[in-house]
């Protein structure tokens, strides 16, 4: 043990200025632990030609397809042996994270420790842009064992390849005000209902599922998952007169009207006279001074959560809560970055009923893109070449203005069935 | 393999509530309340009154197993022994005892853990893996990190911007790194560079022409070998041949230039979600610090911070004031390269009278 550092003057670089030090860290390791120190010389001949010498291939543990990230070097010598041997093998274990990302201290110890006795780097990343638990840097004989110490831990692995992906939640319920639904159950509900496809990738591209509380989004769900669930509700705005006093006690009209009420997207704030009438159907009025309250016409809020975050508490979101589910947010391969889009405007998420109807969506939508994608095809894409509206013929969704912003502006279209359409609408309106 | 004892429990997602602080566990779904008492410190109260602080820490995201036992002893020592991480690598430590919370962020510090990036910040870095673990990198993820907090350590501290700042890299045009009110990513200026001896062993062939988004490359015969070209003239550079053939060498010290993209922003606030626009190119790949990109970066902070208002995210403050102007304040140059011209990039063009003189 304890090979001899190489020289790393570009790595050193990074040594330097007030930010925490990864380079630091590995050099930590280095001292006692060869596959950093090689690791290192690999990274520094990357900072100096400006290539990556990582290739693919296939390492996996029992029964999964996937989850193992490999990694073997390309810098070898002219007779093949490589520069770096002692970190010629640097895969990854991705592992899922509790839903949340939550750790005690004694869990994070433990996963270290783990991590060490199975002969892992000791790098570890706190979480990978799927949300995973990075484990990085483990020879391919070592894989298996240190697979099953995590597992008998109870963790498991996460997705790689053409498979159903790790998933991520937001704090929530856990932390939040504004958490519409118990993100966490709603994770581990479609990702452990739906594990075949993610331990054995047979899908034509990846599929990720993300959940976010709100419509502030902060796990990104619209653009970085193929199938987001996004809280919201349906009935008005709650208000709390104290807290909404408290807040204009230290902050002025200005601010009120600069900060709240012209920045409502839909003008749905105003400010109106305390003159103690009762608000009327629909409409939230909180006093916010003895001389002013804040009017807001629920109908026309959008639910964009600009009024609640800049006055917490003061505005919280309703009480009738539920979900959105946005369809086809990617990244830029192959036809451009993406949203998703509305496919079910709004969907309540508390009773088990509700979670069962959840997961028979969320598996409905798995396999008509596993039947109808092409390869290497994200759902988004396969929505753009087939249209929304076969998308949702094939998932038995009917369809609803909100999944628009406007109709279509132009007369490429068959309408000969208009008749039985319009007939569907009334149907639909009658039965509400 | 040596004989194997475990059998593997399919167990996916674990269950966080034995890992959640127990008073996040006992007012689940029940918070009323948040307020930003200081930089990198929240203030949540439930129902019931419950109140817990939390204290925000930056950290390397790549640790080394030393650093994460220093954060757990941290934890047992000035914390309440629980933690949970954020989508952007930050570490929370949750507290019910106000008296803690300045010895926490005291200890955090002392260790170097820069405390910050809550509210109206700018975040830590959502980045890749780049040179340290990716197969089909063009720059490193860590180390533009590294050297780009370094530079922005003082905005992470304190919170002066208009609204928050959520910063993104990517060491590809994949954008692995996601949509960001800064993003920083690769932007290959030069067609692949293919090595005709590889191409038939290496690649399946049709699954390679398929993923080019412009039909530029075609199967050929080059030196009596089954491979492939690139029509140049069609050719985008986008890099999407590399991943599943290798011998198509999109990646070039000198070639590979960084681009940044600004306004993207996934959260519905005010607007709704939009992607980040390209502003800039063109600018080195020069490791180990990456200095012409910081420079660029902290200009179009600077004008934000400076001319937007309250509230506005990078996006709002632009759509305000409008393009012309922000290439104006920010001194940067408006080029061809700005306008859209893949599909749908009509959408993009000013079809109106709408000019700001």
């Amino acid at each position: 043990m304890a090979k001899q550092m190489h020289n790393t003057p570009n790595l050193d670089e990074l040594e330097k200025g007030p930010w925490p030090s990864f380079v630091t860290g590995l050099k930590r390791l280095a001292k006692d632990n060869d596959m950093a120190v090689d690791l290192m010389g690999q990274l520094e001949k990357s900072y100096e030609t400006r290539f990556g010498y990582w290739k693919g291939g296939t390492v996996g543990v029992v029964g999964y397809g996937g989850g193992v990230i490999p990694r073997f070097t390309e810098l070898k010598d002219e007779n093949g042996k490589p520069l770096f041997p002692e970190a010629a093998e640097f895969h990854t274990l991705r592992i899922q994270p509790p839903a949340g990302m939550h750790y005690t201290s004694d869990l994070l110890r433990n996963l270290c420790d783990a991590w060490l006795e199975t002969g892992g780097s000791g790098l570890i990343a706190f979480h990978g842009q799927s949300g995973d638990i990075m484990f990085q840097g483990i020879k391919t004989e070592d894989v298996q064992r240190s697979f099953d110490k995590f597992n008998e831990m109870g963790f498991d692995l996460g997705g790689a390849g053409p498979a159903l992906r790790t998933s991520m939640s937001c704090v929530g319920a856990a932390r939040c005000e504004m958490s519409c639904y118990d993100e966490a159950r709603a994770l581990r509900t479609v990702i452990n209902n739906n594990l075949d496809d993610m331990h054995r990738p047979s899908l034509p591209y990846k599929f990720k599922f993300k959940f976010s509380g709100c419509p502030n989004d902060c796990v990104n769900a619209i653009q970085r998952s193929d199938m987001a669930t996004i809280g919201t509700w349906r009935d008005s705005i709650r208000a709390d007169e104290k807290l909404a006093r408290e807040w204009m006690a230290s902050h002025s009209v200005e601010d009120l009207t600069n900060m709240v009420v012209s920045m409502c997207p839909t003008r749905a704030i105003r400010l109106v006279k305390n003159d103690g009438a009762p608000a009327g159907e629909g409409i939230t009025k909180v006093a916010v001074s003895d001389a002013n309250c804040l009017e807001i016409d629920n109908h026309n809020c959008v639910r964009c959560m600009h009024c609640l975050n800049v006055m917490p508490g003061a505005l919280l979101p309703g009480k009738d809560k539920g979900v959105t589910i946005l369809v086809g947010g990617k990244g830029v391969l192959k036809i451009g970055a993406t949203m998703g889009t509305v496919v079910i405007p709004f969907m309540k998420l508390e009773s088990d009923e509700d979670f069962e109807k959840l997961n028979d969506l969320a598996r409905n939508i798995l396999d008509f893109f596993a039947e109808n994608a092409l390869e290497h095809e994200r759902t988004g894409e396969m929505i753009e070449r087939i249209g929304l509206v076969n998308f949702l013929e094939g998932l038995d969704i009917d369809v609803d203005p909100n999944m628009i912003v406007h109709p279509r502006t132009n007369p490429y279209v068959r309408t000969d069935g208009w008749d039985e359409e319009a007939e569907k609408w009334f149907e639909r309106k009658a039965a509400a | 393999m040596a004989e194997r004892t475990h059998e593997t429990i399919e167990s996916g997602a674990p269950d966080p509530m034995p890992y959640m602080h127990p008073v996040m566990k006992n007012n689940y779904g029940k918070w009323v309340f948040h307020s930003h008492p200081k930089p990198g410190v929240l203030y949540h109260r439930a129902e019931n009154g419950d109140e817990i602080w939390t204290v925000k820490a930056g950290t390397q995201r790549q640790m080394d197993h030393y650093t994460i036992r220093k954060l757990a002893d941290i934890a047992d020592q000035y914390a309440d022994g629980y933690v949970r991480f954020t989508t952007r690598s930050n570490i929370e430590y949750m507290v019910t005892d106000q008296a803690k919370v300045e010895p926490l962020i005291k200890a955090l510090s002392d260790n170097g853990f820069p405390v910050g990036g809550t509210a109206n910040s700018v975040s830590m870095v959502a980045h890749t893996q780049g040179w340290l673990h990716c197969d089909i990198p063009g720059t490193d993820a860590s180390g533009v990190v590294k050297a780009l907090m370094d530079e922005l350590y003082d905005e992470f501290v304190k919170c002066e911007m208009p609204n928050r700042v959520k910063l993104s890299t990517s060491c590809c045009e994949i954008n692995c790194g996601g949509q960001a009110d800064i993003a920083i990513i690769v932007q290959h200026t030069k067609p692949p560079k293919i090595n005709h001896d590889l191409v038939a062993n290496v690649c399946e062939r049709p699954s390679v022409v398929a993923r080019c988004p412009v039909a530029a490359i075609r199967p050929a015969l080059v030196n009596g070998k089954p491979s492939l070209e690139v029509d140049e003239k069609k050719c985008i550079c986008c890099g999407a041949c590399f991943p599943p053939c290798p011998p198509m060498q999109i990646n070039d010290p000198e070639h590979s230039k960084i681009a940044i993209w600004v306004g993207g922003k996934n959260s519905n606030a005010r607007s709704r979600p939009t992607f980040h626009k390209l502003v800039a190119a063109g600018l080195p790949n020069n490791a180990p610090r990456w200095p012409e990109v910081g420079a660029v970066v902290k200009k179009i902070l600077a004008t934000y911070k400076a001319d937007g208002r309250p509230w506005e995210r990078m996006n709002d403050w632009i759509d305000r004031i409008g393009w012309p102007a922000f290439f104006e304040k920010t001194g940067l140059p408006f080029t061809k390269y700005h306008i859209d011209n893949w599909r749908g990039g009509r959408n993009s063009l000013n079809a109106s009278a709408h000019i700001r003189f």
